[in-house]
């Protein structure tokens, strides 16, 4: 057994290493990813012992770096890229959109892309503007990607390890705020497949769907419940893209009551489209309407506000107590 | 914006000079690279020679002439409603011939959409490349059975993969090159700025071919740049060669000469090859909206293949057989491709949910179960009708 404790951020790290170390196509690719080990450390000492060819720094200019890991991955390497932070993805959203998650369909299934694209995502650590945002709804949108993002050390770790051997590409939304919460990581023990949502929590009365950063909130609003005698079930999607609807659905019906918890704007986000397949699939065991508790259809606010906009314990709880006065 | 160019822009200016922001690029065309004259006169150049046997002269003017003879069926096919859009190459049949016969085949392609004889060169059969504008599928070729890639519409985009893939080339040491081709429209584009950037900043083993056939739908070049296409290149830090892009010898040798500087690990080249669309963008397209007859009668006058026609006959490296033969075999490839897209089948309508995913994804097999039950609903139907 190797279980170790480790930050989500020594997680990944480790797992890129690994990746490295499993396989001479992985290269890793990014603004700042070499000498400085990127700017919030994940992909630290990886230059160092894999040299400038495997760790490559790279231009400042987002579409270059995804548009050439599709040249790469043509090529028949598996690059992971790095996008330094959620905000800076747009200037590559293009290659994301009309290349990357089309070309497979477009040839007809002759030619695979195995490309990871980091994203660095989410708020609550204080930053200026472009630094915050949750943009998962957008790229879930797009039929070819999926798209995930870890909660804990143990998914970050082992996600990661899924993410770059998927022949489809992955966008991989690490919750940068919680890259320094620590978890316990089995090295040896290989988890469910990576689009397989997880029971973090069991509860009879009312179920939270989160994912990312919310997940930590959800559980820690769950223990707050329980103390006034309620029972919730924290259910941790991990992947936005596809969706594990059946172990929704099975909350769902098994506690009657939803609320989905993100960080996004709750405008024709992930939420919107979890409440509407609950409906569909469980409308008779519904009692209460599914509820959504995410971002306001605003701009990310400056860093002093941000407490406002994110959805915190309370606002959460807030969600639950009226779910349960149905 | 530095402080210079902010000074710059609030200095007052007279209005007329405001509005006459497009002007023409100083040389029209400067410092061509040409081998065969438009009256088809054989010249030297001092950095491009070229020896080519009379096989291999009638060899390019049998390529030319078949991918125009394919082209013209393409845009009859269309106009008779059996393709939804074409995208004619017509008037640059040296440009996509001659740097296309300069490939080898562990070569690799990037494409736009119009490189129908670069196509040919690598082998892949036209009538595949027909598939996506009637509307059957999105390309009908295996790009690593040609090493060919698809047509990529987004303009430019395809230059990032080029240059990705050359970084893959320099990785594995292979000594292969990789061409990129684009237009004077996709110049304006960031992707083939950052192409440029990457290519030359790894020293990737790509040639950038950019057709500067004068319009991007309606915009002229001067829309695109203050600067002569090829001189882009120096400001990368790799070298830019502007060659007559109705010169198939001319483009043949430039090109060649870029891959091996490529091949030889010396990086990127700019080869602007200065040519022109007789035809319409698509056909979707009526440049007699923004272009003048004269202009088009201009370029007839530099066309392609008359130019390698004059030299094969002055020559004597062709006689009335060879051309008559081609005749024919014209006439054969126009009914093989007519009859092949017209007897090209709709897909199958559970295609939709084919090849989206490499991996497989529970959402797509949920809609797939859905959509089959949905058509077996019609089915059950008109059998219950019966």
């Amino acid at each position: 057994m190797a279980v170790e404790k480790m930050s989500i951020a020594k997680a990944l790290n480790e797992s890129l290493r690994l990746a490295l170390d499993n396989d001479p196509k992985v290269l890793i690719m990014g603004e700042d990813v070499g000498k400085l080990g990127g700017v919030f450390r994940i992909t630290d000492g990886l230059q160092k012992d894999f040299g400038e060819e495997r760790v490559i720094d790279t231009p400042l200019a987002e579409s270059g770096i995804v548009g050439t890991a599709i040249g790469l991955a043509l090529r028949g390497y598996r690059p992971v890229v790095e996008i330094q932070f959620d905000g800076f993805v747009f200037p590559a959203y293009d290659q994301i959109v009309t290349q990357l998650a089309k070309m497979h369909a477009r040839s007809l299934g002759k030619v695979k892309l195995p490309v990871v694209v980091r994203i660095p995502y989410g708020g609550g650590i204080g930053a200026v503007e472009h630094h915050s945002e949750s943009p998962e709804a957008l790229f879930a949108h797009v039929a070819g990607l999926k798209v995930v993002s870890p909660s804990n050390a143990s998914d970050a770790y082992w996600m990661m390890q899924q993410a770059v051997q998927s022949d489809d590409p992955v966008i991989f939304f690490e919750p940068k705020r919680r890259y320094w919460d620590k978890g316990e990581v089995d090295t040896d023990s290989i988890p469910g497949p990576l689009h397989k949502a997880v029971t973090v929590r069991e509860g009879s009365d009312l179920t939270l769907v989160a994912y990312g950063p919310m997940v930590k909130v959800c559980l820690e609003a769950a223990a707050a419940a329980r103390e006034e005698g309620k029972s919730i079930e924290v259910l941790d999607l991990r992947s936005m893209s596809p969706i594990d609807f059946d172990a929704i659905q099975a909350s769902a019906e098994k506690t009657g009551r939803v609320v989905v918890v993100h960080e996004a704007p709750v405008f024709y986000g992930s939420g919107a489209e979890i409440a509407a397949r609950i409906t569909e699939r469980c409308f008779y065991h519904l009692e209460a309407p599914v509820l959504r508790v995410g971002g306001y259809h605003v701009p990310y606010p400056p860093a002093r506000l941000e407490d406002e906009y994110l959805p915190g314990l309370d606002r959460v709880l807030d969600a639950v107590d009226r779910s349960l006065a149905f | 914006m530095t402080v210079e160019s902010t000074a710059a822009a609030r200095k007052p200016r007279r209005a007329s000079k405001r509005t006459s922001a497009a002007k023409k690029p100083e040389s029209a065309e400067p410092q061509l690279v040409q081998l065969l004259t438009p009256e088809g006169e054989r010249v030297e150049h001092p950095d491009y020679s070229i020896d080519l046997s009379a096989d291999e002269l009638r060899g390019l003017y049998r390529d030319m002439v078949l991918t125009r003879r394919f082209d013209a069926e393409a845009t009859a096919l269309q106009r008779q409603g059996e393709l939804g859009l074409w995208a004619s190459l017509l008037g640059q049949e040296a440009a996509q011939i001659g740097s296309g016969r300069a490939l080898r085949d562990d070569d690799y392609v990037f494409p736009t959409y119009r490189e129908h004889g670069v196509a040919w060169c690598r082998g892949v059969d036209p009538t595949n490349l027909l598939g996506m504008f009637r509307g059957v599928n999105h390309g009908g070729w295996d790009p690593n059975s040609n090493n060919f890639h698809l047509y990529t519409i987004v303009i430019g985009a395809q230059t990032l993969h080029a240059a990705g893939y050359a970084m893959g080339v320099a990785k594995d040491g292979a000594d292969s090159a990789v061409i990129a081709y684009f237009g004077d429209g996709a110049s304006s584009q960031g992707d083939v700025a950052e192409s440029f950037t990457f290519s030359a900043v790894y020293n990737a083993p790509v040639v950038f071919f950019c057709q500067n056939n004068q319009w991007a739908i309606s915009e002229p070049t001067e829309r695109q740049t203050r600067v002569p296409l090829y001189q882009r290149a120096q400001g990368f830090g790799f070298p830019g060669v502007r060659v007559d892009g109705n010169d198939v010898l001319a483009c043949l040798a430039v090109t060649r000469s870029a891959l091996e500087r490529a091949r030889r690990g010396e990086g990127p080249t700019l080869v602007e090859a200065f040519t022109y669309r007789m035809g319409a963008h698509t056909t979707s397209d009526d440049p007699t909206k923004y272009r003048a007859d004269e202009e088009r009668a201009a370029w007839e006058a530099k066309d392609p293949i008359l130019r390698l026609r004059a030299y094969l006959e002055k020559e004597k490296f062709a006689d009335d057989a060879f051309f008559t033969a081609l005749d024919e075999e014209s006439e054969t490839l126009g009914k093989r491709v007519r009859e092949t897209v017209r007897a090209m089948p709709d897909p199958d309508p559970m295609a939709l949910f084919e090849h989206g995913y490499a991996d497989g994804n529970s959402l797509v097999d949920e809609e797939r179960a859905q959509f089959a039950a949905y058509q077996a609903s019609f089915a059950d139907s008109a059998e219950e009708g019966k």
